[in-house]
């Protein structure tokens, strides 16, 4: 058993979990973050996706020890209140989701597809880029539709900022 | 139509709670004291179970108990069940295996549960199922259909010799004989369809909670028909009384089919919460999904067309060898047989045709419904056949079509089905003008020029939806009554409930039902709660699957909403001393016409349930409900259309275009709908190009992680163009037809039939990886 400390959409959190235990399941066991999803036992569908600072990462692939002293956050920690992440928006705008269950992990991505490219991205790149998470509702044509909507909301966002 | 009402593209109610976190699926599920369980499961696809040893997994930390099929056995539990009954060509019942949740005797595929270990933490259970040391005698093994069927084969149970399921047909032979007979040409194909495993992104998951004060069961699960879960598991599996169960399926994350079924996993988790006395949990990982979910498809066919002289088809045989794996699964009889061979007749006119379906038992996976369940069987085997038969006759395959589309309506096939309605024209002519089709000549050889080979195929699709008036499918064999409940409560402030026995695991029922009720009282939506998924709560329903939601759930929802403004016009009648006929609802008032007399619906609801002025002898309150029972099936139809090239050194495929043209009836939600064909689509073409569930000589799954089983990924699929044409459906007062498994019925097809005219040629089968696809061009 080891103590983990860490901090998880902005607040200092520990809990004492088996040395074996993936992020995720401390996400969702130990800390109640039921948003982050676990779809596939082999890392590829990305359900679980959430930003240990600032970069996208498969929680089931980061043991809970490897992410001690980081600052964590889960798709509960992206809106501002009750305004929404722009990806968020564009994701109910777009009607980029059905069954909801791929969704955080797919949103947590999409943001981290926008910070790498900034406004360079085209229906190529996002489609390239979002490879490592699986969508069995959509067909993904709505969801590359929103991520490309976000990233021209992210943009204006930035501008006003 | 209003900015929220019918046809409206509304954004969905549901999705905040997704894109935020807030979704309740059932591994979000947490109950004071609960258990976890891990199944024991075997690695072989065939074997004796000689002997289970438990005592050191019993010892290990965390343990609860081991439990056992023999115990299952001595619980008078029951054996799993195929709900709908077919009878072969000789007369006989169907020869249905018995299939326990949890294998005492016999294994027969890999990961069927011997034994479950309940501990206190999820890490705890699955260390100490390691632990269980299951002494195994393996048996010879028959992994697929020719395997099965071949003289000598092992027998895998006692009730059904030579592996021999049904043997069953329909049509007419002799009329179908006497067609080929006088055939000016015969065109003639053998396919197959693979396997598939439905992969909803959620995995299957149970929590269990028995009060022993009670003796009163909770399941929470995820399900796409909580009250046939709960029937199931009292009236057949002996698990508990019907009022002593509940049944939640909360927020489900997808299903496609894989989720209308009771599988031993849930069932044992129930069993189990009273055998530790406290709340079990399970939830299945990917390798337990692909193991033990339901696969899909899995036919072998063969197939002849007759055609005249002027390429009039006269006739069609068909010869379909399909497997279902090593145990009937609960509606799996009725997939190659009522929801397949009925929809034959595609969208043509034929006189005759007759086939005949063989299912045979192998060491495999259970087979049963996924996405299309039959539909795509079929559609992928006529359209197939349509562009052969073209190439073969030297015509233009839009024409083939064209001369053999039925144009009369009803038309009543050889077949069973009576389609009621549609414009197969229309739908060609729309997806034909969408991709340029006069134009590809042209881009043909451009690409030509470049070293690419460019094809373009198309696939006209009929399926059945709405399934269906429950006296049809109780003659052809169904177990249960295909109807749909409803109940509409107004509240006494005027908000309102609307209670579905539909299930939205995806579908955006909270959104699109919501609607209706606000188009008709002209209310927002905001003020309309749909309530679904908990048997408690809802009077009964038989779930969603077969793209039934629209036209029976919702008609259901109308049928009761009928009701509440009758009674509602009657109290605002005898409030505003009108008479009835006078009120008319708008806005959310009930008015006088041709007066400025109005009363707001919170003031009729208020005066309901206050119950101090209502007409003489009504009862208080406002609520009805209703049960709605379909005349028939709903016929969607349309045309897909997809250009792609290959490149000649590598096999692999690209998309050039894909349009899709279909007539759904009335579109309630037109985002939604074309969210549902796109998800279909991706299936479709998953199949065409990418999924296969491999299973070795000896049984053993090679396809079972995402590592393996190739998923349709972001940069596997092109954007998509739809396109729509409407002939409303004459069944229902909505005029609606189903939209959820279009996609995946029409499109496979498509994207073979331009490959295959790609490369010239077409011995060619799915999936068309690079691999299979240079290898048919190279030799």
């Amino acid at each position: 058993m080891s103590t983990i400390k860490l901090t998880v959409n902005g607040k200092a959190v520990s809990a004492e979990v088996e040395d074996r235990t993936l992020l995720v399941n401390l996400l969702r066991d130990h800390l109640n973050l039921t948003g982050t999803h676990v779809g596939c036992d082999t890392s590829q569908c990305g359900a679980c996706t959430v930003h240990i600072d600032g970069q996208a990462v498969k929680s089931c692939t980061v043991l809970a020890g490897q992410a001690n002293g980081s600052s964590v956050t889960t798709i509960e920690g992206i809106a501002k209140g009750d305004e929404l992440h722009p990806m968020q928006a564009a994701f109910r705008d777009n009607h980029g989701l059905q069954c909801g269950f791929c969704t955080p992990g797919m949103i947590m991505s999409a943001i981290g597809i926008v910070h790498r490219h900034g406004g360079n991205l085209d229906e190529a790149t996002v489609r390239h880029e979002l490879e490592g998470n699986i969508c069995r509702c959509t067909g993904y044509h709505n969801i590359v539709r929103a991520v490309l909507d976000a990233a021209s909301r992210m943009k204006v966002a930035q501008a006003a900022e | 139509m209003g900015v929220e009402g019918i046809g409206a593209s509304v954004v969905r109610k549901e999705d905040k709670r997704f894109i935020t976190g807030k979704g309740r699926y059932v591994d979000d599920v947490k109950l004071v004291g609960m258990t976890h369980a891990h199944f024991v499961r075997s690695p072989h696809a065939h074997a004796r179970v000689k002997s289970i040893d438990s005592a050191a997994a019993a010892q290990m930390p965390g343990v609860i108990a081991v439990l056992t099929g023999s115990e299952l056995v001595a619980d008078k539990i029951g054996n799993l069940i195929c709900g709908w009954a077919i009878t072969s060509k000789d007369g006989s019942p169907m020869k249905m295996g018995a299939w326990p949740a949890m294998a005492p005797e016999t294994v027969r595929f890999v990961g069927q549960a011997v034994a479950v270990v309940i501990a206190e933490t999820k890490n705890q259970a699955r260390d100490a199922a390691e632990a269980v040391a299951v002494d195994y005698e393996e048996l010879p093994v028959v992994a697929d259909i020719k395997a099965a069927i071949a003289p000598g084969a092992v027998q895998l149970h006692p009730e059904a010799p030579g592996n021999v399921i049904y043997d069953w047909h329909i049509g007419d032979q002799g009329a179908t004989d006497a067609a080929f007979k006088s055939a000016a040409n015969v065109v003639s194909l053998d396919v197959v369809n693979n396997r598939l495993v439905p992969n909803a992104m959620e995995p299957r998951a149970a929590v269990a909670d028995y009060d022993t004060a009670e003796e009163h069961y909770t399941l929470y699960t995820t399900s796409q028909n909580p009250h046939v879960a709960r029937l199931v598991l009292s009236a057949f599996y002996n698990v508990a009384p019907e009022h002593k169960l509940r049944v939640i399926a909360p927020d489900v994350g997808g299903g496609f089919g894989s989720k209308i079924y009771i599988y031993p996993e849930e069932m044992v988790a129930l069993w189990a919460s009273k055998k530790v006395s406290r709340p079990v949990k399970w939830t299945g990982d990917r390798s337990e999904a692909f193991l033990t979910d339901a696969h899909g498809r899995d036919h072998l066919t063969h197939a002849e067309m007759a055609f005249d002289k002027d390429n009039k088809i006269t006739g069609l045989r068909v010869k379909t060898h399909a497997n279902l794996g090593a145990y009937m699964s609960l509606f799996s009889s009725s997939v190659p047989t009522y929801l397949y061979a009925t929809l034959l007749s595609g969208q043509y006119n034929i006189p005759a045709i007759y086939a005949e379906v063989m299912t045979v038992y192998t060491n495999t996976t259970p087979v049963d419904a996924y996405r299309g369940a039959g539909r795509p069987e079929a559609s992928y085997l006529l359209e197939r056949m349509l562009e052969t038969a073209a190439r073969q006759l030297n015509v233009d395959p839009a024409e083939l079509r064209r001369k053999n589309f039925i144009t009369q309506f009803p038309h009543q096939t050889p077949v069973i089905m009576a389609y009621d309605v549609g414009d197969f024209n229309a739908s060609l002519d729309s997806a034909m003008k969408a991709i340029d089709y006069a134009g590809f000549p042209a881009r043909k050889a451009k690409a030509k020029s470049e070293g690419k080979l460019r094809g373009i195929g198309l696939s006209c699709y009929i399926e059945a939806c709405g399934i269906a008036p429950s006296k049809a499918v109780g003659s052809l064999g169904a177990g249960v009554g295909l109807w749909e409940s409803a109940e509409v409560r107004v509240n006494p402030v005027g908000t309102i409930e609307v209670l579905t026995g539909s299930h939205s695991h995806g579908q955006g029922h909270e959104t699109v039902f919501a609607q209706l009720i606000a188009e008709r009282l002209g209310i927002s939506i905001n003020q309309v709660q749909i309530v679904h998924g908990d048997t408690d709560k809802v009077q009964f329903g038989m779930g969603t699957y077969g793209s039934r939601s629209a036209a029976v759930g919702l008609t259901a929802i109308l049928k009761a909403m009928e009701k509440v403004e009758a009674k509602a016009k009657k109290i605002a009648a005898h409030q505003l001393e009108a008479s009835e006929g006078d009120i008319v609802i708008e806005n959310g008032e009930f008015k006088v016409t041709g007066t400025d007399k109005s009363i707001v619906l919170p003031m009729v609801a208020l005066a309901a349930y206050t119950a101090h002025n209502l007409p003489d002898g009504m009862e208080p309150g406002l609520k009805e409900s209703a049960f709605y029972d379909p005349t028939n099936f709903t016929f969607p139809a349309g045309t897909y259309i997809c250009e792609l090239e290959v490149d000649p050194g590598t096999g692999k495929t690209s998309f050039v275009n894909f349009v899709a043209a279909d007539d759904f009836g009335r579109l309630l939600n037109p985002m939604i709908v074309e969210g549902q064909v796109h998800g279909g689509l991706a299936q479709g073409i998953g199949q065409a190009l990418l999924e296969h569930a491999v299973f070795d000589v000896n049984g053993q799954p090679v396809t079972a992680s995402f590592m393996d089983y190739t998923m349709p990924r972001a940069d596997d699929l092109p954007s998509f163009k739809l396109s729509h044409t409407t002939t409303l459906c004459p069944g229902n007062p909505l005029g609606v037809k189903g939209c959820g498994e279009a996609g995946a019925i029409g499109s496979s097809a498509a994207v073979i039939n331009a490959i295959t005219d790609a490369i010239g040629h077409n011995k060619l089968e799915m999936p068309a990886t690079p691999d299979r696809v240079w290898h048919a061009i190279h030799g």
